[in-house]
């Protein structure tokens, strides 16, 4: 597993004439294969996820993964840390599937056919394989999903960041994604709202107010944050 | 080409045709379309394109939806032709008009956005030494591809919102948040493409 160590990080955003604070401080070290974060709206998960792949930058403080820093060396975390959104329509970029998850290949300096294999195994793998030529915004939601899923992992990134994949998915969908995350060998950091997801992790982290309030295993921390819902 | 036209994937002789082959018999077309003065010469390159279809082995309600979407332009044309210029260039501006879209239509049917990209990279790489980024260039073509359908979804979702809350009639009630919502699929996109590596 890649160490991502976070350093003394703050962060804030432009609000209004000022500025918000959304990170106070956070200091972690992640090592764990299944790691969880969970917090209530606003409370700097989504952000504190964006830091580990240098998709925001800290205002201050350091995030290393695997000893590259967000900062310095941007383009090479972002290969090693694959991220997936929560809405898939915002991240699928290409006309139809087989092109999506081909996308993510490009400046690969395999073959073609390499490339090509690569692709079919993927969509097979996410079963889907009857629907490589077609249009990606006709899919269902839980496909359009699963989609983002396969263009990221098609890259066979170390370390996979789902920015709560569930929220807009049925029961089954949820559950469908939830059983692919458990089969992955990449290490993964799951912010989510369904707590039941996160039983079998190794780690738990609450987030309130931009800080960590709770570091502890999967019953611990949502009895954590359950108490502090109320 | 056309942006809102989505490919069927098939394995008739039109879509086994080289997406190179297929846009210089688009730009053929284009320019037969320009250069026939008679009114019957332009039927016969529509009867050609509608041959292409049946090739193609596309349904009528296929070439049907081609010409859908701008049928009210089509209307329109003819109407104003007919009392200006009378029957004949009538038939030769509407014929024109709807076998360019219909040869349009049927490449995009016919040919992945893929291949369609890799013809652009290559008749673009030549112009490197000028500063053009060819595969900027064909990135650019395929989002705005992919971004017709996503604007036509958000746009269906506003309308629904719009008339659920009875706001049916009020332009501006569907262009603030059309556009709101626009822009933070932008916004979405941008942050993914990095997330995904084309920041470099």
């Amino acid at each position: 597993m890649p160490l991502i160590e976070v350093i003394g990080v703050s962060h804030s955003y432009p609000h209004g004439t000022g500025r918000r604070r959304v990170l106070r401080d956070v200091s972690v070290t992640l090592t764990e294969s299944r790691i969880g974060v969970i917090g209530a709206n606003g409370s700097g998960k989504s952000t504190f996820a964006r830091l580990l792949n240098g998709l925001v930058v800290p205002d201050a403080g350091r995030v290393l993964v695997d000893g590259h820093d967000t900062r310095r060396e941007g383009r090479t975390v972002r290969r090693l840390v694959g991220f997936c959104f929560t809405d898939p329509d915002a991240q699928i970029v290409m006309p139809t599937v087989r092109e999506d998850v081909g996308f993510g290949l490009r400046r690969r300096g395999a073959e073609a056919a390499q490339k090509t294999a690569l692709v079919d195994r993927t969509l097979a793998d996410f079963g889907l394989a009857d629907h490589a030529d077609h249009a990606a915004h006709l899919l269902s939601g839980g496909e359009k999903q699963l989609l983002a899923l396969a263009s990221v992992l098609v890259t066979e990134p170390a370390v996979l960041i789902m920015d709560e994949p569930t929220t807009l998915l049925d029961l089954r969908n949820a559950e469908a994604v939830g059983r692919i995350v458990a089969s992955l060998q990449q290490q993964v950091i799951l912010l989510t709202h369904h707590l039941s997801l996160l039983t079998d992790f190794d780690r738990v982290l609450v987030f309130d107010e931009g800080r960590i309030v709770g570091d502890a295993a999967p019953a611990a921390a949502i009895a954590e944050y359950r108490e502090r819902m109320r | 080409m056309s942006l809102t036209t989505t490919y069927l994937p098939g394995n008739t002789v039109i879509h086994r045709l080289p997406a190179g082959i297929k846009l210089v018999l688009l730009a053929a077309t284009g320019v037969a379309l320009t250069v026939l003065n008679l009114w019957w010469e332009p039927v016969a390159v529509l009867g050609v394109v509608l041959a292409c279809y049946l090739l193609a082995g596309f349904p009528v309600r296929t070439l049907a939806a081609q010409l859908r979407s701008m049928s009210w332009v089509l209307l329109a044309i003819s109407v104003f032709q007919l009392v200006a210029s009378g029957w004949q260039s009538m038939v030769d501006v509407i014929v024109t008009l709807a076998a360019m879209v219909l040869a349009a239509g049927l490449v995009s049917l016919t040919t992945g956005m893929e291949a369609l990209t890799e013809v652009l990279l290559r008749i673009l790489r030549p112009f490197r030494r000028f500063g053009v980024a060819p595969e900027r260039m064909a990135l650019l073509i395929s989002l705005s591809v992919r971004s017709v359908s996503v604007i036509a979804g958000l746009a269906q979702e506003v309308r629904d919102a719009q008339r659920a809350r009875g706001l049916g009639g009020s332009a501006r009630a569907f262009a603030v948040p059309l556009l709101v919502r626009s822009l933070r699929h932008a916004e979405a996109l941008g942050e993914a493409l990095m997330a995904r590596g084309l920041d470099d």
